[in-house]
């Protein structure tokens, strides 16, 4: 893991915080990102759990969108959670709805139910991470489909909920609310 | 089946920095949902027509609640009157994501809330200061809200209930141990809670506002007191433009600490509700004091 990286938290809604926490144990600085101008010297950027409708309504209205898109594409580093997720995916389903296209996997909204059907579970890592993650599903989505270009890093019930495509990395869960840092350790030094 | 605090909070977690807006049937909560909006709450009335009709006000009917459910996908909440076991039952059976045992409705109970760690389905609840939001918080809470004075479109009790949260946890963080005895007893809550609260210096559960936001400046002013979300209630849907208005507010929310962004959110955005003045309404009609 370099030293002295500068990870970058969208901040437009969501929780942010929880992110923040995570990355303070690790040593990492953070920095909130609202604007496309807070994008300068950043190493990498999360985009946390929150509702995707409106992250994704939000990072459209404040030119955000194309920003995103243009950090991946230079070689940046991108951790979505949950909502996060639904935005870096190349398909939504339930219902459609557009996102940054930035992963090759399909996800499905809400896909285990709504708060009520919102769980905790242990889920199988995959080599370098732990054998057992801890996993905190809120009205999740699930991974329909990945593309050859996707490595799968953890799985739940044999479903990929762990997903990465060279610097994007993409979980379900919600790494930041069960505090599993060898996930962050994991993406900063991919 | 009780459902687990980390799952209860873990939701209004994801709300944070978001606005959940009071609808009363599908369209409204499409025009939310569209205009940014992270959760909606299906009330029957929106607090400034309960206002002015009277009457008893009870939860919606389960019809309307169900409509707006399979309208939106983000979370849908529900109002249940103070101490209304039934209803909040009917609610969880129903599916809804949060109950908000609200002041707004008619209580049910002069005395008891709801026991709301014996359901699955995480509940929010009103509190004017320290020692109400804590004995929520021991009820089940999984998140508190400033009750403010809702139907009002007049922020200043929301900014009172908020400043009194902050001074007490404030004051908690410099008391001794037989002081935070005392406190736990003026309070009526455990020791333990008031021990783990003064450590942290904060509430165990996320705190949003509520109450009295009519415009984007005013979710702004109380984000930068501290809120970690907002409710709107008829502040949206009782004014001239509620699309226009929702967006901006919405938008005001995540740069409440961006005064030229609020210049422009704020401009041209048709008129607010009216409003109503503090010294316009006798105690008995005050909402805020319903439930203690």
């Amino acid at each position: 893991m370099a030293a002295k990286q500068t990870i970058g938290i969208l901040a437009l809604q969501g929780d942010t915080s929880l992110h923040s926490r995570a990355l303070a144990k690790l040593r990492v600085s953070a920095k909130l990102i609202k604007k496309p101008g807070d994008f300068n010297n950043l190493d990498g950027l999360i985009i946390p759990g929150g509702e995707s409708t409106t992250l994704f309504y939000l990072a459209e209205s404040f030119d955000l969108l194309s920003t995103i898109s243009e950090f991946a594409k230079n070689g940046g580093r991108v951790f979505g959670t949950c909502a996060g997720a639904i935005l870096l995916a190349k398909k939504v389903i339930n219902p459609h709805q557009r996102s940054l296209s930035l992963i090759d996997i399909e996800i499905k909204r809400n896909a285990y139910g709504r708060q009520l059907d919102s769980f905790e579970s242990i889920g199988e890592g995959k080599k370098p991470l732990p054998a057992k993650l801890n996993m905190t599903f809120i009205r999740a989505p699930r991974i329909k489909s990945t593309g050859p270009d996707v490595n799968i890093l953890a799985v739940h019930k044999n479903e990929p909920v762990l997903v990465q495509q060279n610097k994007i990395l993409c979980a379900t869960f919600h790494p930041e609310l069960s505090a599993e840092l060898d996930i962050y350790h994991y993406w900063l030094s991919a | 089946m009780s459902g687990s605090l980390k799952l209860k909070t873990g939701l209004a977690e994801m709300l944070k920095g978001g606005v959940i807006m009071d609808v009363i049937n599908a369209e409204q909560a499409v025009i939310a949902e569209k205009s940014g909006a992270v959760a909606v709450m299906a009330l029957e009335r929106v607090p400034a027509d309960i206002r002015a009709s009277g009457g008893v006000a009870r939860m919606a009917d389960p019809k309307i609640i169900k409509d707006i459910m399979k309208s939106v996908s983000i979370p849908v909440m529900a109002k249940v009157r103070i101490g209304h076991i039934a209803e909040a039952q009917i609610l969880q059976a129903l599916g809804v994501d949060y109950i908000d045992e609200s002041e707004v409705l008619t209580p049910a109970d002069d005395f008891h809330h709801i026991e709301k760690s014996d359901f699955k389905v995480p509940f929010v609840c009103g509190a004017r200061d320290l020692g109400e939001a804590l004995r929520r918080v021991e009820e089940g809470a999984a998140l508190i809200r400033t009750k403010g004075e809702a139907g009002t479109g007049n922020i200043v009790e929301a900014v009172k209930h908020m400043r009194a949260m902050n001074e007490q946890l404030k004051a908690l963080d410099k008391l001794k141990p037989a002081g935070l005895a005392k406190i736990a007893k003026e309070y009526r809550v455990s020791l333990d809670l008031v021990k783990q609260v003064a450590s942290s210096g904060q509430l165990p559960v996320p705190n949003f506002a509520a109450g009295g936001i009519a415009i984007p400046a005013d979710a702004a002013l109380m984000m930068g007191l501290g809120a970690q979300a907002v409710f709107v209630g008829s502040g949206i849907f009782k004014s001239a433009d509620p699309a226009k208005r929702a967006s901006a507010i919405v938008k005001a929310t995540t740069f409440y600490d961006d005064a030229d962004m609020l210049a422009k959110l704020s401009e041209d955005l048709g008129a607010p509700m009216t409003g109503i003045n503090m010294d316009d309404l006798s105690d008995s009609e005050l909402l805020q004091n319903r439930g203690r």
